[in-house]
């Protein structure tokens, strides 16, 4: 791997990290404030679960040798092989640091759907179980040479002999998955109580917006940093043969990076007005948490798809993305599921949007430029494959759970606040001098019984 | 003595308690609250959903005072408090049986 490119992918995996505790923020702010550390929790306990099984087998399963048949176009790859990273080629570590913060955070993506009403315990439990049985798995198959790349026997050269399926950092992977895995959830363990009468306003408006930033800006270690090299579709971390020299290397780099950083941007933008618009017509008013959400649906979209739009292509993609997902949060409340923090509405409609976008707008093969039908055609069946496998999967992890460690916290917890009952903490000390520090373990009372009259 | 009670919108609170310290007034209590009355609630939109938000923040101030000057102290509140529009408050007015200075044990008029 040439190192400005190395250098350039580590320091995206560290902007893709960030992108977990700023999605903590996003969310927390728009929880009720008796439960927004459980919220914020919940991505945090990601970070720790999804990186020791990333490890252990999670990059085995993704990027080692493929675990079925003539090792091509496989489900998922062999977990043992390279099990805690044991026997890797030293290159591959720059490839381990990008794809762990993916695997993170697609976890994390989840927990905003079932925010205020789950066992934390449970929570840290289905984690590894998914990103084992979902995430792995559909990264292997679409980035891993799988069954959903463009490798010989792969799923799309069934139908087509030279459409090569386009998710460039994680239209089906990340988001399609990880919205459908909402769904699912939001299914199995209900609604919140009160759901639809009592008033579930966001507490901190702010913390959404700070949040909605810093995703916007990890973002382009997302997709920005998930160049890859020509030569070798589908591995990360391996720089091509296909280069002859350096400098053919470097323009490749620069033309597409650069391309990829404007795409993602103006497909943000445009999602964020989009969004914005529609509020205006329907509500009357723009709001923040409008502007914040289109942020997120607008670089959902162009995840997939900024490889291969053109500016202005983005700028499309873009305005119906924050649109659509606008107008879906509100299915919710007709359907009467309660993705709490519109999960479904933003990631897995924003990511269809943006994985069958590919097939309309892309400059090479799509609808629109003269590319005929066989992308679009390419793109719907790797959706709609990703959303069977992870709705399949993510169904039977949660139905075990259900009936073994059980999903829900009491009634009368929920209604108290999960913050206190799963954590024993309250975000906010609304009443400062209300209590007393107590036990040996305060340093304030051990320090109160060296002073005084006894002292 | 009177205990005179206050419930005045947010944003008139400095032109209250400017009129009140010109007319001589020289401390009060002063909370922020949330109620409703005929002003009731307003209606707040998040992604798409309304939510009714039933309680209105305001302003509660209470000052003990002279008998002499209850009267001119509501004027002066409902004065300086006043916009017009709903939903600006109310005062009111309720006898005080007795007072003590905590730092002096000073008692009723001399402890106020």
């Amino acid at each position: 791997m040439d190192t400005g490119h190395a250098a350039w992918v580590l320091t995206s995996a560290s902007l893709v990290l960030l992108m977990t505790p700023g999605l903590a923020f996003f969310y927390g702010g728009m929880t009720r404030s008796k439960s927004v550390l459980n919220m914020m929790m919940m991505s945090f306990g990601a970070m720790g679960i999804v990186t020791v099984v990333y490890i252990l087998w999670g990059w085995s399963m993704s990027y080692g040798t493929d675990a079925f048949g003539d090792g091509k176009a496989g489900l998922f790859a062999n977990p043992f092989e390279l099990f805690g990273l044991t026997g890797i080629d030293a290159g591959a570590y720059v490839g381990v640091a990008f794809q762990l913060t993916f695997a993170i955070i697609t976890a994390a993506l989840i927990s905003g759907a079932i925010a205020d009403r789950v066992k934390f315990s449970t929570w840290m439990v289905f984690v590894p179980i998914w990103v084992t049985l979902s995430y792995f798995p559909l990264a292997h198959m679409v980035w891993g040479g799988g069954f959903l790349s463009g490798a010989d026997g792969a799923l799309a050269t069934w139908f087509f002999d030279d459409v090569v399926p386009v998710d460039y950092a994680g239209g089906t992977v990340v988001h399609i998955n990880a919205g459908m895995a909402a769904l699912v959830l939001v299914l199995v363990i209900g609604a919140r109580r009160g759901f639809g009468k009592d008033v579930m306003r966001p507490h901190n408006l702010p913390f959404t917006m700070l949040g909605a930033g810093l995703l916007w800006f990890g973002w382009y270690g997302f997709n920005v940093g998930s160049f890859v090299p020509a030569a070798t579709p589908g591995v990360a971390g391996e720089s091509g043969a296909f280069y002859e020299n350096s400098v053919q290397f470097a323009t490749n780099f620069v033309g597409e990076t650069g391309l990829v950083w404007v795409n993602t941007t103006a497909a943000t933008a445009a999602a964020m007005l989009g969004w914005l618009l529609v509020e205006k017509i329907r509500d009357g008013k723009g709001t923040s948490l409008g502007a914040a959400s289109g942020v997120v649906a607008g670089l959902v979209a162009i995840t997939p798809a900024c490889g291969s739009l053109s500016p202005v292509g983005s700028l499309a993609l873009g305005a119906v993305a924050g649109a659509v997902a606008a107008l879906a949060v509100g299915l919710k409340y007709r359907l009467g599921y309660d993705d709490s923090l519109d999960v479904v509405g933003v990631h897995l409609v924003a990511g269809l949007v943006g994985t069958v976008g590919i097939g309309f707008l892309a400059t090479s093969g799509g609808l629109f430029y003269g590319g005929g039908v066989g992308q679009l055609v390419v793109q719907v069946v790797i959706a709609l494959f990703a959303m069977l496998w992870s709705g399949v999967l993510t169904l039977v992890v949660a139905l075990a759970l259900k009936y073994t460690m059980g999903w829900r916290i009491a009634d009368e917890d929920e209604v108290e606040g999960i913050d206190f009952v799963e954590h024993g903490e309250t975000a906010y000390d609304f009443a400062s001098r209300s209590g007393a520090p107590r036990g040996p373990a305060s340093p304030l009372a051990t320090s109160v019984k060296t002073e005084g009259a006894n002292a | 003595m009177k205990l005179v009670t206050a419930v005045i919108k947010p944003h008139k609170w400095e032109e209250v308690r400017e009129a009140l310290e010109t007319f001589g007034v020289t401390g009060m209590t002063v909370s922020e609250v949330s109620g409703y009355g005929r002003q009731k609630g307003h209606t707040e939109v998040y992604r798409g959903a309304e939510y009714d938000v039933a309680l209105v923040p305001k302003i509660r101030i209470e000052i003990v005072v002279d008998d002499a000057d209850a009267d001119d102290i509501v004027g002066i509140i409902v004065k300086s408090a006043q916009t017009g529009r709903i939903g600006d408050g109310k005062v009111w007015v309720v006898p005080v049986e007795a007072a003590v200075r905590v730092r002096t044990g000073d008692r009723d008029e001399a402890a106020l």
